[in-house]
């Protein structure tokens, strides 16, 4: 592996990308258990999320514009031709991200009775489900090389010459579906392990342990599906993720962590399970990106076939270290206030 | 509808719906924090409940712009890739600058939001201060985006490929200086002549609490009416601008259409197949006499290009029109108060809160702001046509090739009307709740001219 500036660019995505699912992931599984809160503690668990996402998800949400933003600049024809191939799913996990973000502040903000929140839940956790599955849609169909770039948009044309094999067919099939509900449950799974330190009384803790465990086999079963349908479907991604020293370092890592996480929930040991479970999702974002590797759009064009002119990776970089300078502190502030772990009171 | 027109609907549709949260984004922060820093002041509760007030307003708001904001940074490659493929990596640097920008401010709104009884007040304040500023970075920067599209510079085009790309020359471009004074100014003025109508007619109807309505309208005028009287220079700088650089987008707006002395147009529309306007009132020579200083200057009219360069000059000249207009209302406004306050200073007449004249003025141009920011973006968006970057990329050129575009349009233009429906509810709520309507049964009504005639 050769670091050329622009893998240290696409490297510096993949970490951007990996701060949007540890972060905003856990905010999209928090709808998840908001929508899945059951038993007498079901508004003490719909409160406990609430607080939890209200100050953070906006400044969470930044890190995928910072992806689309970093991905045009310097990547710009991976960008056009993803945002054209990809146009569907897309739009509609737009319309995730819209309809997620208003409902959760129409709810915050709207009246107090029972009809009305309800309302804005259902539409905030639906939402909510859906979105990350479109999301893991996309990224598998991308990793699987189901868009291929085209050398030309007559050649695109040829080879998928009605709408639905070009705008549907690359993401509706079993690969790309096993890779939106893989993201569903690693989603779902970093929401319900951080409640557990976050909860304060210990029968919401309980419930969410519970469903922390639950979410960490539904996990693994995913990832199990998806490696089987990548075997048939994607190719590129099974060899990748098989063959190898390193391929075997990675498994083995990120099942080691999956493994501490489901021992230390049963221990209760809830700090270790936070640790353990944002480990796990980091090295399955970083096994997509290692399946990929050195390609940036399967089964042709790589990062650096794509990567911008030099002046604006190195300007980009430039500001991304800046940028970073005031971003982290800022964000360590952000949660210093609002994760203490004490009763979030909101001003109303 | 064909799927170029699809396209620019909805790229319309969702910069017009986006356009007004930015906005609310870069004004409201601002409001919040001068009351806070007057509460700060003071100890004054009144100002820290406007303070509060004002911040969950702006939550809402804030949330739709994060959230629609977001669309739209998807839809640069849902519905212009080739632009995006091109334009990309020249506008790079106002866009990573906004996205931590961006960043900052969703930051530090969380924890104006939510932390006040977590931090201190002096941090809480810092905080708000942070918002405000990095709220007013992020629209510059998109702005300065934009006004590339409108001076592209910053590379070289060679066979259809963009070579010596310097995007610290491209971010600095010619038309961002003129761009991003006039668009920071129209959000400060439109938003606090907003809130101040809103606030001057929980005033005029009565209120229970007419205190917290008048720190409101003094601290919105605070900051709109040096908005309101600076944006007509703004405006001037703006125009000239344009005569230099975009002389066709000047002879939409102008409705002027064959090469000799520009007139000043008023009112009209403009027959584009035959180059003609009707109903209009023209002063001759007065648009050559402004730019030139000389009557009989000779301006390039819309006729010196060719039918397939030229923009619809109807829509243009008319949304100039509605843009100026508004403006110089806002002006007038924001005049008459500055005389009426350096009056009152001087001993005479009631404070401007009390003046049933002045607050009627308010209510009546509180939505002129607005009007005039999505008119004034027609007028730089579609007098730009049909280029999406001027002289060198044509809007045409740069569509996706997905069909059936109309229907990601209509969805999104029924989504955005359902939210917009519920944003205005909700915040009509939060106005509701401080006692707008005085509920029946409780203490009598005290509208704002009698309570000042009998403290007089």
């Amino acid at each position: 592996m050769i670091w050329t500036l622009p893998h240290i660019v696409a490297g510096t995505m993949v970490l951007s990308i990996t701060a949007y699912v540890l972060l905003a992931g856990a905010d999209f599984g928090g709808g998840v258990w908001d929508l899945l809160a059951t038993g007498s503690r079901r508004d003490d668990q719909r409160a406990l999320i609430a607080n939890a996402i209200g100050p953070v998800w906006e400044a969470n949400h930044v890190w995928l514009i910072l992806v689309v933003v970093m991905l045009f600049s310097c990547f710009p024809a991976a960008f056009a031709h993803l945002s054209t191939e990809l146009h569907v799913p897309l739009t509609l996990m737009l319309v995730g991200i819209v309809l997620r973000g208003s409902a959760f502040t129409f709810r915050a903000y709207d009246r107090k009775d029972d009809i009305v929140q309800q309302r804005w839940g259902l539409i905030f956790s639906i939402a909510s489900v859906l979105t990350p599955v479109l999301l893991g849609m996309c990224v598998g169909t991308v990793a699987a090389g189901n868009v291929p770039l085209h050398q030309s948009p007559e050649a695109a044309v040829i080879a998928a010459p009605t709408f639905v094999a070009r705008y549907v067919s690359p993401w509706w099939r079993p690969f790309p579906i096993s890779v939106g509900i893989l993201t569903l449950t690693l989603f779902s799974l970093l929401a319900a392990t951080y409640l557990t330190v976050e909860a304060q009384q210990p029968e919401t803790r309980e419930g969410f342990r519970t469903r922390a465990l639950g979410a960490s086999v539904a996990v693994a079963v995913a990832a199990l599906v998806a490696a089987l349908l990548a075997q048939r479907d994607a190719p590129l991604v099974f060899a990748a993720l098989t063959r190898g020293v390193r391929a075997i370092v990675l498994l083995s890592v990120t099942t080691l962590f999956a493994l501490t996480a489901i021992v230390s929930l049963w221990k209760r040991w809830f700090q270790v399970a936070r640790v353990a479970v944002a480990a796990e999702a980091s090295f399955i974002v970083w096994g997509w990106a290692w399946s990929q590797y050195p390609f940036m759009l399967p089964p042709t064009h790589t990062i650096e076939s794509l990567a911008a002119p030099r002046s604006t990776l190195l300007w980009v970089l430039g500001t991304l270290i800046v940028g970073t300078f005031i971003l982290l502190p800022s964000f360590f502030y952000l949660f210093r206030i609002f994760k203490r772990g004490d009763v979030l009171e909101i001003e109303h | 509808m064909n799927d170029l027109l699809a396209a620019r609907s909805q790229m319309a549709m969702s910069l017009a719906f986006h356009i007004i949260f930015a906005v609310v984004g870069m004004g409201m922060p601002a409001l919040m924090v001068i009351s806070e820093w007057r509460w700060y002041r003071t100890r004054d509760p009144v100002l820290l409940d406007l303070a509060k007030r004002w911040a969950r307003g702006t939550a809402i708001l804030f949330a739709v712009g994060a959230v629609s904001g977001t669309v739209l940074s998807f839809e640069l490659g849902l519905l212009w890739p080739t632009f995006m493929k091109h334009a990309g990596p020249v506008v790079s640097m106002p866009f990573s600058l906004e996205g931590f920008a961006f960043f900052t401010e969703a930051i530090f709104l969380g924890i104006y939001l939510y932390a006040w009884k977590r931090i201190s007040a002096r941090a809480h304040l810092a905080a708000g201060v942070v918002v405000a500023i990095s709220g007013a970075l992020s629209g510059a920067f998109v702005v300065c985006a934009n006004a590339w599209m409108n001076a592209p510079t910053g590379f070289t085009m060679t066979d259809g490929v963009l070579t010596d790309v310097d995007p610290i020359a491209a971010m600095f471009n010619d038309a961002a200086p003129a761009e991003v004074v006039h668009m920071m100014l129209a959000a400060y003025a439109a938003t606090a002549m907003m809130v101040a109508g809103i606030h001057a007619y929980a005033l005029l109807r009565g209120t229970l609490r007419p205190a917290f309505h008048r720190a409101a309208v003094q601290t919105a005028l605070f900051v709109a009416v040096p908005a309101v009287l600076l944006q007509p220079l703004s405006g001037d700088f703006s125009a000239r601008d344009v005569a230099k650089r975009q002389p066709i987008k000047f002879a939409a707006l102008d409705a002027h259409l064959h090469t000799g002395p520009a007139a000043l147009v008023l009112g009209g529309w403009v027959d584009e197949k035959t180059l003609t306007t009707r109903g209009a009132i023209e002063v001759p020579g007065a648009v050559s006499a402004v730019l030139h200083f000389d009557p009989n200057a000779i301006v390039p009219g819309l006729a010196s290009v060719p039918v397939s360069d030229r923009p619809p000059a109807g829509i243009v000249h008319m949304a100039f029109q509605i843009m100026v207009g508004c403006g110089l209302a806002l002006a007038l406004v924001g005049a008459w108060g500055a005389w009426r306050s350096w009056r009152r200073r001087r001993g005479y007449g009631v404070p401007l809160p009390a003046d049933r004249k002045f607050l009627l003025a308010l209510i009546a141009t509180s939505p002129l702001g607005f009007i005039a920011i999505e008119a004034g973006w027609t007028v730089t968006e579609v007098g730009r046509q049909p280029w999406i970057v001027q002289d060198f990329l044509r809007t045409a050129e740069a569509v996706t090739p997905m069909p059936g575009l109309v229907i990601p349009f209509v969805g999104f233009t029924l989504l955005y009307i359902g939210l917009a429906a519920i944003v205005t509810y909700l915040l009509w709520r939060q106005i509701l709740k401080t006692g707008v309507t005085p509920l029946s049964g409780e203490s009598p009504v005290i509208s704002a001219t009698t309570e000042y005639s009998v403290r007089q």
